[in-house]
């Protein structure tokens, strides 16, 4: 008796207000697709570190003949220098990070850079203007400074890089994204709130006839406010489902099938990530419209 | 008909009551002591202003004295806590001068909205409300909106409304007045009627024809004061 009565009046309460209360469903649309895209983002992120860190290497590059390097001072690399690197990524004290060590001759850099087909540069160049370097697999990507420190220093390196650099721009970009769309969530979340408080106040204005003759005959607070928080939590809660399909779909359509068939060598995220956050984003719907009931209809339904 | 006067007991009381609205304001109700007992009738006057707005709301529990003690069907409401007060309101029911129904409901579900709100079942629900139109006076017209009955009609089913419950006190905030005088007779029959029941009526009203009628007892407020507790009462001091 009781729950159809607090569904008659949600339903009632949705009715009589529908333009307030589809105002809250593409409000809470809009910014949980804004809360959302962040974490998908982040998601990318984290999935890009995970797929190229795992191949990226850190690279020993060798003094060659001419640098105009402090340390390369003596001249190329001599086989003993060489050997001395070798034992310290080994046998040193990094050895547990280092995966795998490579030797890549100047000759085999030539080779390689010619087989790139670039001529334009190949054709001042030869082997002799090139250089050797180790290339280091690390076990741990992250630990990269750890390896740099301990190799930097020792006689006929000339400098350490890091081929995760690479990405540090790509990264710096899509973390600006975040920010960006994390920031406008924040906005969209705040409009929401504001929005559903006054949706629940003019719906409570609307029905304080209804609730006065509750009050007076002996209706429990809850069964007394219940509809109105359920009216809220209902049309939030619409604004959460379009907005996890709305991802799922551009995550589908757009990301997967679009972006991957232009750009292939990617790995992006999936319909499954939105899924993941999908619970959650649920859960922000139903607290933000809880929190913004508990702000209003403590005034508007006294007991 | 009424309870032997030893079984008689207050079921409102209110001790040396005192409300004041906003600091330093005159008292709406200054150091009053009333005892009502139960399957009494009495009426509440005084001119506009005189407190007895302040005495329905203390009973009902709408505002908290600011001295004294007030007890309603043996509830302090002094120490009565805010999740309680909707058990208060189920022993009280009330029925205004502006009748107060909702005016998309039919007679019939205006009764039974009072059930459905504190959870009673569809079967008592439909045994009990026709039950109370037939009190009231209504049988016929439970498929009528309010905009469809008269005056004297609609505070029927406001009555109906107040007592499905079956509370053990009735307030009426002036009932008749927006009634004409052969109306008001008849809703004062009625409320004599459920007075039988040995529900305890306690009327506030502006209408001395009436009181002087039906010479139940009289509370008179003046100012805040209690002025007058008379059995039997009239309306004003000078005509008795």
């Amino acid at each position: 008796m009781r729950l159809r009565f607090i569904f008659g009046e949600v339903i009632n309460g949705l009715r009589r207000n529908s333009t307030m209360a589809l105002s809250v469903v593409l409000v809470t649309f809009v910014s949980l697709t804004f809360v959302g895209a962040a974490s998908l983002i982040q998601a990318q992120i984290g999935q890009l570190k995970d797929d190229w860190y795992g191949r990226v290497e850190v690279s020993i590059f060798l003094c060659p003949t001419n640098s105009l390097q402090e340390q390369c001072a003596q001249g190329e690399a001599t086989p003993a220098q060489e050997a001395a690197i070798l034992d310290v990524l080994e046998n040193g004290a990094v050895a547990d990070l280092v995966e795998t060590v490579e030797y890549e001759s100047k000759e085999e850099a030539y080779e390689n850079l010619v087989d790139r087909g670039d001529s334009s540069v190949t054709d001042f160049l030869t082997a002799d203007d090139m250089q050797a370097s180790f290339r280091v697999k690390l076990t741990d990507p992250e630990q990269f400074q750890v390896v740099a420190d301990a190799t930097a220093g020792l006689v006929g390196v000339e400098y350490v890089k890091d081929q995760r650099e690479i990405f540090d721009d790509l990264f710096a970009v899509l973390n600006a994204a975040t920010l960006v769309a994390a920031g406008l969530a924040a906005v969209m979340l705040l409009t929401a709130v504001l929005l559903i408080t006054t949706t629940v106040r003019l719906s409570a204005l609307s029905r304080k006839r209804e609730t006065t003759i509750m009050r007076m005959v002996g209706s429990s607070r809850t069964l007394i406010q219940l509809p109105f928080m359920l009216e809220g939590a209902v049309a939030a809660t619409a604004g959460a489902v379009l907005a996890i399909t709305g991802l799922w779909l551009s995550v589908r359509y757009l990301v997967q099938d679009w972006l991957g068939s232009s750009v292939g060598w990617v790995d992006y995220v999936t319909g499954d990530d939105v899924l993941t956050i999908a619970p959650w984003l649920l859960l922000i719907a139903v607290g933000l419209a809880a929190f913004a009931s508990l702000l209003t209809l403590g005034r508007y339904t006294r007991a | 008909m009424g309870p032997s006067p030893r079984a008689r007991m207050a079921v409102i009381r209110l001790e040396n009551v005192t409300k004041v609205y906003s600091r330093g304001a005159r008292p709406a109700l200054d150091a009053v002591d009333v005892e009502v007992e139960r399957g009494d009738f009495v009426f509440l006057v005084g001119s506009s202003g005189s407190g007895k707005s302040t005495f329905l709301k203390l009973i009902l529990r709408e505002e908290r004295p600011t001295g004294g003690d007030v007890y309603v069907a043996g509830r302090h409401l002094n120490r009565l806590s805010a999740w309680r007060v909707p058990h208060l309101r189920r022993e009280i029911g009330a029925v205004f001068q502006d009748f107060r129904l909702l005016p998309n409901k039919t007679v019939y579900q205006n009764v039974a909205f009072a059930l459905q709100v504190i959870g009673k079942g569809r079967r008592e629900i439909d045994a009990t409300v026709p039950e109370m139109l037939e009190l009231v006076g209504l049988a016929g017209k439970e498929r009528r909106f309010p905009h469809e009955l008269s005056g004297g009609e609609q505070q029927r089913v406001a009555i109906a409304r107040a007592f499905v419950n079956r509370p053990p006190i009735l307030l009426c905030d002036e009932p008749t007045g927006n009634l004409d005088p052969g109306t008001s007779v008849g809703i004062m029959r009625l409320l004599d009627r459920i007075n039988r029941t040995g529900t305890t009526v306690l009327m506030a009203t502006h209408d001395d024809e009436i009181v002087d009628q039906m010479r139940k007892r009289v509370i008179e407020l003046k100012g805040g004061h209690l002025v007058r507790d008379q059995d039997r009462g009239v309306y004003g001091l000078e005509r008795a």
